[in-house]
């Protein structure tokens, strides 16, 4: 009879996170319909074009995969990091530097053509690896703020990264700053035709279903997770939290070097970044989304993806601005962030829940 | 290579070190205050870079820079206090609310930017003024001194003021015992009949004013117009400074003076053959070395006090 209960008011609960993340999402539509309507004299049509944007075309829709693979990569690396407990937000400079490597190595490396791309992405991972392992081992070493040093990585990466850039792989004849074209062959093969859609897909799905095995069905996983959510009892355990906490910091890393890599070579024929990416705080957004859950991150992405090319669209129907949708995501991850939101509801919910079932167990017996 | 010790022993020089370390100062002084409150606060990013805006706004559609100096800590201090409400009061994680408030800063600023003068990259455009700088007397005549310290922007010497004011503040009043103990301890805050809430609250408000006068800065003072992500990680580098001057006044504003000579630098060896991306790489580096310096020497030294603990 109490074991009834107890999944009962489980299913609540899960019920109940979905509804809030619904109402977190409307009001955070409702907040941007007002701020848009100041903007622009038709924010009906403004929004309207924001929702239906991606599915106008198979062109646009077949945008919003192409942009979920990196995101997807973004989401998983900051997962596995963040599992163990460190703010670590070096996998923008692992993403930058992934892309670069294995654009270079795609520029010049002789060989086959498969194995070169093949060599390519594992390369981008070791690369993406090392950046991320610096901010967890300072941590380690002399427990500097992760976070703080991880912010300035960032920074040093895409200066150091643009620098060999120059020096190695910059088309003296390019009209813009790219980078000489990758050899024939090397780069992920388009898998719908008239669309940019390339078979790193396939490569997320790998990883997603990896990282998901990894972190709940290995030992290896349980004992990250446990050193990320009680470092004193995992230490108790015998586990060695050092080598754990920088194993996860160079899987995370790994993972984000292959989606910069991932990138560079589905997308790109040429390396053209002169910026960062912006994925390293994409992941942090993504896993508040998907509540922390690998298999819920590619949901989370697409979520994401289809927004911004959404926004995309109305941009250029309506002329409101497509940054917009900055806004919206940051009233969805604080919504969903606050635990206070929505509490009293959910307390008297599960209250009267929980009362029902033993009401109902009660007469039973 | 005697062009690079020109261009770096030069007054000029030294006039720009000030000037570019003034948004840091200002940044760093805001941190100092809430990381005493126990907040970690990256929200200052952002901060900054929306008040900047909102102040070339007031500036040019009101009443001149200093209506815009002030609706830039107005609106400071309003972003802050809203960081505060949802990782406080409705107790969402904080460093994930200042991260969804970072992106909504840089997205939302260039939605703003574009609603009013259909620019995507800068407000150019507006005639939005300059705070005033000025001329300090008797400092001004004296030869090589008068040159780096004078005719300044007035909000550097505001940040210079601010350093003495916050340690003022955190060592000397009883709302800086407060903040402090709301970071070290607190219950005993409670204990006495203080609200630890309304305190970090309070805290963040002041580290609001800062940040908002940092962004003043950066749009009405460094330069005379506001553009995309101006603020280019200094907020960070405000963060950073903070744990390298060990959330004090004086130390944070000297490790921000620091990071500014390391980026004024930067900007001193673009005239030289140097790689400028190396020059550029040269602020970040030195803050992650200066946290490493920081870290070693704190660590080495609480294993000194664990062992003399352990002969006591």
């Amino acid at each position: 009879m109490r074991k009834v209960t107890k999944m009962s008011v489980n299913r609540f609960n899960t019920w109940f996170e979905v509804l809030r993340f619904l109402i977190a999402i409307f009001i955070a539509f409702a907040i941007s319909f007002i701020i848009m309507s100041f903007s622009t004299d038709s924010p009906f049509a403004a929004i309207g074009n924001l929702f239906i944007g991606p599915l106008t075309s198979v062109r646009r829709f077949s945008t919003v995969l192409e942009m979920m693979i990196p995101l997807t990569f973004a989401g998983l690396a900051v997962n596995v990091m963040f599992k163990a407990n460190q703010f670590n937000l070096s996998a923008e400079g692992a993403f930058f530097m992934g892309a670069l490597i294995s654009a270079i190595l795609a520029i010049y490396m002789p060989g086959q053509a498969k194995l070169v791309l093949i060599i390519a992405i594992i390369a981008a991972g070791i690369v993406g690896s090392l950046v991320c392992a610096i901010p967890g081992a300072l941590k380690i070493k002399w427990n500097c703020s992760e976070m703080v040093v991880s912010l300035m990585l960032n920074y040093v990466m895409l200066y150091f990264g643009t620098y060999i850039f120059n020096q190695v792989a910059r088309d003296p004849n390019s009209a813009y700053k790219a980078s000489y074209k990758f050899r024939t062959g090397v780069g992920l093969s388009n898998i719908i035709p008239k669309t940019r859609l390339h078979s790193g897909i396939f490569i997320m799905i790998a990883f997603v279903i990896l990282t998901y095995i990894f972190m709940y069905k290995t030992k290896w996983g349980y004992k990250l997770r446990m050193t990320g959510s009680n470092i004193h009892f995992a230490k108790c355990a015998g586990i060695g939290v050092s080598g754990v906490i920088m194993s996860s910091q160079l899987i995370g890393g790994f993972i984000a070097g292959v989606g910069g890599s991932v990138e560079m070579l589905g997308m790109y024929t040429r390396f053209q970044w002169s910026a960062l990416p912006g994925y390293g705080f994409d992941g942090v957004i993504l896993n508040i989304i998907a509540k922390e859950n690998p298999a819920f991150i590619p949901v989370a992405a697409f979520f994401v993806a289809y927004l911004r090319i959404g926004a995309d669209y109305m941009y250029k129907q309506s002329d409101v601005a497509a940054e917009i949708v900055s806004i919206i995501e940051g009233l969805v991850i604080v919504l969903v962030a606050a635990t206070a939101f929505l509490a009293k509801f959910r307390h008297r919910m599960t209250t009267k829940v929980s009362k029902n079932m033993l009401e109902a167990g009660g007469a039973k017996e | 290579m005697s062009q690079v010790f020109e261009s770096i022993f030069s007054t000029g020089f030294f006039f720009s070190v000030i000037r570019v370390a003034t948004p840091l100062i200002l940044a760093s002084m805001g941190a100092v205050i809430t990381s005493n409150a126990g907040i970690t606060n990256i929200g200052i990013e952002g901060v900054m870079l929306v008040s900047a805006l909102t102040g070339v706004f007031a500036s040019a559609y009101g009443f001149g820079p200093w209506f815009g100096l002030l609706i830039s800590i107005i609106t400071g201090v309003l972003c802050s206090l809203a960081i505060g409400y949802v990782s406080m009061s409705l107790k969402a994680d904080s460093a994930l609310t200042c991260i969804a408030f970072n992106t909504m800063a840089v997205g939302g600023t260039v939605y703003f930017m574009y609603a009013v003068v259909k620019d995507k990259g800068t407000t150019i455009a507006l005639n939005s003024g300059k705070l005033p700088s000025l001329e300090i007397p008797l400092i001004k005549d004296i030869p090589v001194l008068g040159e780096i310290l004078s005719n300044h922007n007035v909000v550097s010497y505001m940040a210079l003021v601010m350093i003495f004011v916050v340690y003022v503040l955190l060592y000397k009043t009883p709302l800086g015992l407060r903040i402090r103990s709301a970071g070290k301890a607190p219950n005993a805050l409670s204990s006495v009949g203080v609200s630890f809430l309304k305190t970090r609250y309070i805290a963040l408000g002041i580290s609001g004013v800062l940040g908002g006068m940092a962004g003043a800065f950066m749009s009405m003072g460094y330069v005379t117009w506001f553009s995309k992500n101006m603020t280019a990680g200094r907020g960070f580098i405000a963060l950073a400074a903070d744990a390298m001057g060990n959330s004090t006044p004086l130390g944070a504003a000297l490790s921000a003076m620091l990071f500014a000579i390391a980026e004024a630098l930067s900007y001193a060896l673009q005239i030289t053959t140097i790689s400028p991306e190396l020059v550029q790489m040269l602020p970040y580096a030195v803050t992650i070395l200066g946290l490493i310096i920081y870290s070693v020497k704190k660590s080495s030294s609480d294993k000194k006090k664990r062992e003399q603990l352990a002969k006591n």
